[in-house]
C-alpha cells in the first residue's frame, strides 16, 4: 500500500461537525438503519430505539438479548439474536416475533429481499421464508458467515469457509459453490448482479465474476474488511480496511482485475466503516478512533462530520441521502442533514 | 514493553480428555461464589447444571490461515462468538471455553494470536488440562490427544486423585512431568482446586513470563489430601508397578518432550532471532509452545517471548535489575524436537 504523510492530515477541511444533532439514544448500538420515518439504532441488546423527525426518542424491546444482527428494506427492520429469535419491527414500531430456532442457536445473519422474502442462519443452516410459503432450509459445511439474496432473482449467496455456496430456495436444482480457500464472511452482490464479493478472516476481499465465476483476487489491504459499501452508481465498492477508503472499480466487465482501486482520505487510523450516499457519489467513512468524513468519490474532497472521540459503531444513510446518522460505541448517537 | 492486558476480558482454555472432569470443574466455577460472572463457550449443550444465560454453543469448527503456514489453524467459530460477546463487554468479566475431549487446544490459542479483532478484546490467560488420575498414564499410551493436551497445558487439573494409589499417583504425574515438567500441577478430588489456581493466571502474559522452572515441586494443596490418604492403598499396587517407583519417578516419553536451554552469556540478537525464526518456520508443527527470557549483548532489558507452533510474539519486557543475573532462558515442549540441531542453534547464538 502507499504511505501516505501524516502531516497532509494536519490540514484543515471543511466542517459540518457543528450541524450534527445530538440524539439521546443512550445506549451502544451495532447499526443504525432508516425505518419509514424513523432513524432505527439497533442496540447492543434488547432495545431499538426509534427517533422521528423531531429528533424524539422511543425505544422498543425487540429482544431478550444480545441482538447479533439487522437488516432493513425501509420497510422493516429484522433483527437475529443470540436468544435464537429472528424478530421484525416494522413502521408503525410493532414487534413481531418470525421465527424462533428450536436449539436456541444464536441467529448470526439475516438477509431481505426486495419482494419480502427473508432470510436468517444459525449455525451451519441458512432458512428462507418466501412471504407465503413454508421455510426452506439449506446446510452448508461450516457456519454461515454472511447472506445476501442477488439483486435480480430469488437467489441466496450464503458465506462459508471455503467459499460461497448460492442457493434458489424456489428451485429443485442444485445449490452452486463457488469454492475459495477461507473463511467467508461478509458477502455482498454487486448492484448490476454481475459480481459476488466476500469479506475474509483474512485481510483480503475475494471476488467471482458470475457469468464464469471467474476469481478476482483483491488483496493488500492492511486489516480484515468490515465494512463494504456500494457507492450509488454501482460501479464502486468502497471498503474498510486500510488507512485509505478504498474503492474497487466494478464499471467494466472485468470489475477490479488488473486496475488499481482509489484510495481515498487517508487518515493515520484505519478505515473502520463505510457508507456509500444511495444517491450521489459521496460516502461517508468512520475511521479508528472515532473520525467520521464525507468524501467525494470524484475528487476524494473530504468534509468533517464528527472529530476523534469514541470509536463508531454504526453509520448509515436515509434511502434519499439527505440524513447521515452514526452512533459510537459509549452510547452516543447523532445525525445530521447533509 | 508489551502492551497491558488488564482492559482485556481474560480467557480461559478447558481442555482434557473425555470423562476427565472438565464438566465437573466448570460447574463449580460457575456455582462458587465469587462474585464473577462468566460467559462459557461449550460444545455439549446441557451438561452444565447451573442456569447461565452466557453460555454459548460452539461447534469447534477449526480452519486454515491462508497465509502458506499449514498449522496455522484457527477457531472460526470462536472468532465469530468473541466478536459477538464482546460487544456485550460489562455483562461479564471471563470467558471460559470448553473443547470436546479429542481436540487439540492449539487452534484455540493461536486465534488470540492470529485475529486482530479477537486480540483487541480479550486475551488468552491460560489453558487448563483436567487429568484423570486413574485413566491418564493409559490414555497417554493410546490417545495422542490426551498427549497434547497435557503438552500444551499451562495448568493441570490431576483430578479423581481419590481414586488412585499413592504409588499410581506418583506414576501418572511422572507420566505428566515427562512430557510437561512446566505446567502447574494441583492434585483434586471431584475438581476441588482454588479456582485462583486456574482462573487469571496470566500464563500468555509476556510481562509474567517469570517463572520458567520446572514445577517439580507442587502447590500446597496436595499435602492435605496425602494426609487423609487410607492406608491400604499401597497395598494394591505392586503388581502393575515396577521396580524403580521409589520417590519422584522421571520418565522419558519417546514422543512429546520438553527441551530447556539456557546460557549465562549474553546471546546475540542479530544471530538469536533469525535463528528462533527460522527454528519455527521448519519445525513449528512440532513445537507446542515455546517461552523465552533472554539477555542480549548490549541491550540493558530483558527480552520476552512465547510462541505457539509458529507463531510468535516478543518484546522488550524491562530494564535488568541490579544484581539480577543476566541469564538467558528457553523452553520448547514439542515431539520429536530435533534436540541436538537446537542446542547446536542456541550455541550459536551466544555472543563469544
Amino acid at each position: 500500500m502507499i504511505r501516505f504523510d501524516r502531516e497532509k492530515n494536519a490540514k484543515s477541511i471543511p466542517s459540518v461537525a457543528g450541524r450534527v444533532r445530538p440524539l439521546a439514544v443512550d445506549m451502544p448500538v451495532i447499526a443504525v438503519h432508516f425505518v419509514g420515518d424513523h432513524a432505527a439504532f439497533v442496540g447492543v441488546e434488547e432495545n431499538v430505539a426509534l427517533v422521528n423527525e423531531a429528533d424524539e426518542v422511543s425505544k422498543v424491546a425487540v429482544q431478550s438479548g444480545g441482538i447479533l444482527c439487522a437488516v432493513s428494506d425501509g420497510e422493516r427492520l429484522v433483527m437475529g439474536g443470540d436468544d435464537g429469535k429472528l424478530v421484525a419491527l416494522d413502521k408503525k414500531g410493532e414487534v413481531t416475533l418470525l421465527a424462533t430456532d428450536p436449539k436456541r442457536r444464536w441467529i448470526d445473519n439475516v438477509a431481505l429481499h426486495s419482494d419480502g422474502a427473508v432470510a436468517w442462519s444459525a449455525g451451519k443452516t441458512a432458512f428462507f421464508r418466501s412471504r407465503n410459503a413454508e421455510d426452506k432450509s439449506f446446510d452448508v459445511p461450516s457456519t454461515v458467515g454472511g447472506l445476501a439474496f442477488a439483486p435480480k432473482g430469488l437467489r441466496l449467496a450464503i458465506a462459508h469457509y471455503n467459499g460461497v455456496t448460492l442457493w434458489f430456495p424456489n428451485m429443485a436444482a442444485d445449490a452452486e459453490f463457488l469454492e475459495w480457500a477461507g473463511s467467508h464472511l461478509d458477502v455482498v452482490f454487486s448492484p448490476d448482479n454481475k459480481f459476488l464479493v466476500t469479506a475474509m478472516h483474512e485481510p483480503a476481499l475475494h471476488g467471482w465474476r458470475l457469468a464464469d465465476n471467474r476469481h478476482m483476487r483483491m488483496v493488500g489491504l492492511p486489516g480484515r474488511v468490515r465494512s463494504m459499501s456500494w457507492s450509488a452508481s454501482g460501479k464502486g465498492l468502497a471498503t474498510s480496511g486500510a488507512d485509505t477508503i478504498i474503492v474497487w472499480p466494478f464499471a467494466s466487465k472485468d470489475g477490479p482485475m488488473g486496475k488499481e482501486p482509489a484510495m481515498l482520505a487517508p487518515l493515520p487510523t484505519k478505515v473502520a466503516r463505510v457508507a456509500c450516499n444511495p444517491k450521489q457519489d459521496i460516502l461517508a467513512a468512520a475511521y479508528d478512533g472515532g473520525t467520521i468524513l464525507l468524501v467525494r468519490l470524484s475528487d476524494g474532497a473530504e468534509i468533517l462530520v464528527k472529530s476523534a472521540t469514541a470509536e463508531v459503531s454504526a453509520l448509515a444513510w436515509n434511502a434519499s441521502g439527505t440524513q447521515l446518522a452514526f452512533a459510537t460505541e459509549d452510547g452516543a448517537a447523532g445525525m445530521v442533514k447533509i | 514493553m508489551p502492551e497491558p492486558t488488564s482492559q482485556k476480558i481474560p480467557v480461559t482454555v478447558l481442555t482434557g480428555y473425555l470423562g476427565a472432569g472438565k464438566t465437573t470443574l466448570l460447574n463449580r466455577i460457575l456455582s462458587e461464589n465469587h462474585g464473577k460472572k462468566y460467559a462459557v463457550i461449550v460444545n455439549e449443550f446441557g451438561e452444565i447444571g447451573i442456569d447461565n444465560d452466557l453460555i454459548i454453543g460452539a461447534d469447534e469448527e477449526i480452519f486454515e490461515m491462508n497465509n502458506g503456514c499449514v498449522c496455522c489453524t484457527v477457531r472460526g467459530d470462536l472468532v465469530r462468538i468473541l466478536e459477538g460477546l464482546m460487544r456485550r463487554k460489562g455483562r461479564f468479566d471471563a470467558i471460559i471455553v470448553e473443547t470436546t475431549g479429542l481436540a487439540d487446544p492449539a487452534p484455540v490459542a493461536q486465534t488470540f494470536f492470529v485475529d486482530e479483532d479477537v486480540q483487541k478484546n480479550a486475551r488468552l490467560d491460560a489453558v487448563v488440562t483436567v487429568a484423570d488420575a486413574k485413566w491418564l498414564s493409559d490414555r497417554l499410551k493410546d490417545a495422542p490427544e490426551a498427549k497434547n493436551q497435557i503438552a500444551f497445558a499451562d495448568v493441570i487439573v490431576l483430578n479423581k486423585t481419590d481414586l488412585v494409589s499413592k504409588p499410581e499417583l506418583t506414576e501418572v504425574e511422572g507420566r505428566i512431568r515427562a512430557i510437561n515438567p512446566y505446567a502447574k500441577l494441583h492434585r483434586a478430588e471431584r475438581c476441588q482446586v482454588a479456582l485462583s489456581d486456574v482462573l487469571e493466571r496470566g500464563a500468555f502474559d509476556l510481562n509474567r513470563i517469570l517463572e520458567i522452572e520446572p514445577e517439580f515441586l507442587e502447590a500446597g494443596d496436595d499435602h492435605d489430601h496425602h494426609d487423609h490418604d487410607h492406608g491400604h492403598h499401597h497395598d494394591h499396587d505392586h503388581d502393575h508397578h515396577h521396580d524403580h517407583d521409589h520417590g519422584l519417578k522421571h520418565y522419558h516419553d519417546e514422543y512429546m518432550q520438553s527441551l530447556s536451554l539456557r546460557s549465562s552469556k549474553p546471546l546475540d540478537a542479530a544471530k538469536f532471532m533469525p535463528w528462533l525464526q527460522d527454528l519455527i518456520a521448519t519445525e513449528g508443527q512440532k513445537i507446542l509452545r515455546s517461552k523465552g527470557i533472554l539477555a542480549f549483548s548490549g541491550d540493558d532489558d530483558r527480552y520476552v517471548f512465547q510462541g505457539v507452533h509458529m507463531m510468535l510474539e516478543g518484546d522488550h519486557q524491562r530494564k535488568w535489575k541490579d544484581g539480577e543475573p543476566r541469564e538467558s532462558r528457553l523452553v520448547f515442549i514439542g515431539h520429536e524436537l530435533p534436540e541436538q540441531t537446537i542446542r547446536d542453534g542456541f550455541e550459536n547464538c551466544i555472543t563469544s
